[in-house]
């Protein structure tokens, strides 16, 4: 590696006598001060990077003893063996046990097995999240922005991918590429989840093309691809990614749906809707085999919700002044205690 | 100095730009891919114009008379119908987007509304510079000296090269956009209601600081506008417009002190006096009824259907003609162009507004004051 020593000139100018607030950092500073979106993505992302240390990925062992797909001798007839009552409190004391979550039929690790589910869950999020966004932002792109014949014609396509019921396209899909796991069905989904997003860019691509600032791009000389780049595109991401977080909301729904009617992903390998659909007629006698997979369904697709819904009043101009004039109220607060 | 301008520019030597019976029709309601067509809206309909190098054509007339698309036209935002645009001896109204990348460089516009003619996620620095990227100019120095060069130029702060609209008032908002226009050192500036959105206070600022560059840098302007007073201050020659046509097209002057078209009479009757008793006595000249449709304009003199003079004054042979054909737009006086078959003076208004009403700043070298 070479040393590059030429020193990074900043532009001529000094300083400038004040930090400009870009509209990027305004709405982080509006997300960051909306502290019920800002500990669901944290509890979310905590919860991904937990699973994922537990029972490692790919080749990569974690910390866990048992695999999602040894068989283990019983232990206290699978019942869940993790205990959170201290004992001075006529507990067991804080301990996991075992088995923390118990034990399916088989003896497998039930543990192992819901953390094996939430990686997939959220592999399906964001795969098919990223997949519908792109897909969904170039076809409105595209359509709003050349108007005509050629919206007319991808907006009825739009309408065809729109009439289909999710969950049917979905079982299909699912029949054929569920044996080949979790990333080619999430890749296969994300081509059916787009047309939401392609009618909302569409719908911020129409009107923005008509403001004067393209006009006056126009008048420039700007290309296309540079009107559509540098300034439609800027201006409709809020929508584009308000969207696209709520799309991977569904998705998880989605899998989960698929998957416990059994054209998800397929066995060994594992997801939260398939453990409750393979455990159904355990549930009288081994309850538990529900009640871990399903809290981290709703519990995923609650904070998922949340944050896509703290990116959107981040986003929503309509909220500015009010938010705005709370954050500035509550930023003089720590310099004075500071002082003190 | 307009009118200094008006005497050394001769407007029929080689113009800058020469418009041609220039149209734009754009489709008719129910218009789409499979729906049936209307007819189509007459937006522009055989407009013809000069502007010279250094002069301000101003551009006047009701809202919905066609202005702002005959400045969309000759900035080619729009394509032409029919027609001709020349600049500087060559038709650019059938180049196509590629082809006409060099001459954006030479023509550019300032936009009416300053809050929607920025993009909210841009830099002014960005903003003013983005036409040097665009046009691979090479600039003496980086760009960023030389935008902000103009910044200062156009009495906006150097130093806040670095910030966004939002940061900004109207007025300087305003003199953004005028900054965006002057990057690339056009010859001709097409000015959409530039000062319409702004108080009026700051309208005065802009205005003069649109004059102290024409002078500085020779430019010329087309000035679309709907307020007469503003437009009499800055403009060389006027163009009023009615339906899409050019009803009266003559220097500035003349037309404010000698009209000789109807509509123009009702123009200028509608301007404000500042002068209580004279206010009061004068006539005033009221259109009856609404614009109409520009889809389906009246036969003959598409004026005729308000016309005070064809309902008052005109025998039925008279009007006649003015049902059945259309006025050329051609001279009655030295340089003074009416599209009108019955044109006559209305002493009263010589009277009224001939002497010079709002001028602020030139009043006192006015030949009339």
């Amino acid at each position: 590696m070479t040393i590059d020593n030429t020193p990074i000139v900043a532009d001529e100018a000094v300083v400038p006598e004040k930090a400009p607030e870009s509209e990027g950092r305004l709405i982080l500073r509006r997300f960051l001060g909306n502290k019920f979106a800002v500990a669901s993505i944290v509890i979310v992302i905590l919860i991904i990077a937990f699973s994922i240390s537990a029972i490692g990925i790919g080749p990569i062992p974690g910390w866990w003893k048992y695999g999602f797909k040894a068989l283990n001798p019983q232990v206290n007839a699978g019942n869940p063996t993790i205990s959170l009552v201290p004992q001075w409190l006529g507990g067991k004391g804080i301990s996991l046990g075992d088995h923390p979550f118990g034990q399916d039929r088989i003896g497998k690790d039930y543990f192992a097995m819901v953390m094996r589910g939430i990686q997939n869950s959220a592999l399906v999020m964001v795969v098919l999240g990223g997949i519908a966004s792109f897909v969904g932002v170039v076809v409105g792109a595209i359509a709003g922005y050349f108007r005509g014949v050629i919206d007319a014609i991808l907006m009825r396509i739009t309408d065809v991918f729109i009439v289909i019921p999710a969950l049917v396209i979905g079982s299909v899909v699912g029949h054929w590429v569920g044996g080949l796991g979790a990333p080619l069905l999430a890749i296969m989904l994300g081509f059916f989840s787009w047309m939401g997003i392609a009618r909302l860019v569409r719908g911020e691509f129409l009107s923005l093309r008509e403001r004067e600032f393209v006009e006056a791009a126009r008048v420039a000389g700007a290309s296309d691809r540079r009107i559509i780049f540098k300034h439609i595109l800027p201006n409709a991401i809020g929508v584009v990614i308000v969207s696209s977080t709520l799309i991977m909301a569904t998705a998880i729904l989605l899998e989960t749906a698929l998957s416990f009617l059994g054209y998800g992903i397929q066995a060994p390998d594992v997801s939260l809707g398939g453990l409750i659909s393979s455990n159904e007629s355990a549930f009288q006698t081994r309850p538990w085999l529900f009640w871990w997979p399903g809290f981290f369904i709703v519990t995923l697709a609650l904070l998922v919700n949340f944050v896509g819904d703290g990116l959107r009043d981040a986003f929503d101009p309509r909220h500015r002044r009010f938010k705005l004039r709370a954050m500035r109220e509550q930023i003089p607060e720590p310099a004075e205690e500071a002082k003190l | 100095m307009s009118t200094d301008s008006t005497s050394t520019v001769t407007p029929t030597d080689s113009p800058l730009l020469s418009v041609r019976d220039v149209t734009k029709h754009f489709p008719g309601s129910g218009s789409g891919a499979f729906g049936r067509k209307g007819a189509p809206v007459k937006a522009v309909d055989g407009v013809s114009f000069d502007v010279a190098g250094g002069e301000t054509l101003g551009l006047v007339g009701e809202s919905g008379c066609g202005k702002s698309t005959t400045g969309r036209v000759v900035s080619k935002l729009l394509e032409p119908t029919s027609g001709s645009i020349l600049f500087d001896g060559r038709d650019i109204a059938t180049l196509k987007q590629r082809e006409m990348r060099h001459y954006r460089s030479q023509i550019q516009m300032i936009f009416q509304d300053p809050y929607s003619s920025l993009n909210p996620r841009h830099t002014i620095g960005t903003i003013v510079g983005a036409p040097f990227h665009i046009q691979k100019v090479k600039t003496e120095g980086s760009v960023k000296s030389t935008v902000q060069g103009i910044m200062e130029r156009v009495g906006l702060n150097p130093e806040h090269y670095n910030r966004y609209p939002h940061e900004f008032s109207g007025g300087q908002r305003q003199r953004i956009g005028i900054a965006r226009a002057l990057a690339l050192r056009p010859k001709l500036i097409i000015c959409d209601e530039p000062v319409s959105a702004l108080d009026v206070s700051v309208q005065a600022q802009v205005v003069n600081l649109l004059e102290d560059l024409q002078e500085e840098f020779g430019l010329a302007y087309m000035f679309i506008a709907h307020d007469l007073s503003v437009v009499r201050h800055i403009s060389d020659r006027v163009a009023v417009m009615y339906l899409g046509k050019v009803m009266e097209l003559t220097d500035r002057d003349t037309l404010y002190s000698d009209p000789l078209h109807p509509y123009t009479h009702a123009l200028m009757s509608a301007v404000p006096v500042p002068d209580v008793r004279k206010e009061r006595e004068r006539e005033r000249i009221l259109l009856t009824g609404d614009l109409p449709s520009p889809s389906n304009p009246p036969s003959g003199c598409v004026f005729h259907t308000r016309c005070p003079k064809f309902r008052m004054e005109l025998s039925d042979e008279q009007r006649a003609r003015c049902v059945g054909e259309s006025p050329v737009l051609e001279d009655k006086g030295p340089g003074h162009k009416v599209a009108c078959h019955f044109p006559s003076t209305r002493p009263g208004i010589k009277q009224l507004l001939g002497v010079p009403t709002v001028r602020p700043t030139d009043s006192a070298e006015s030949p009339l004051a």
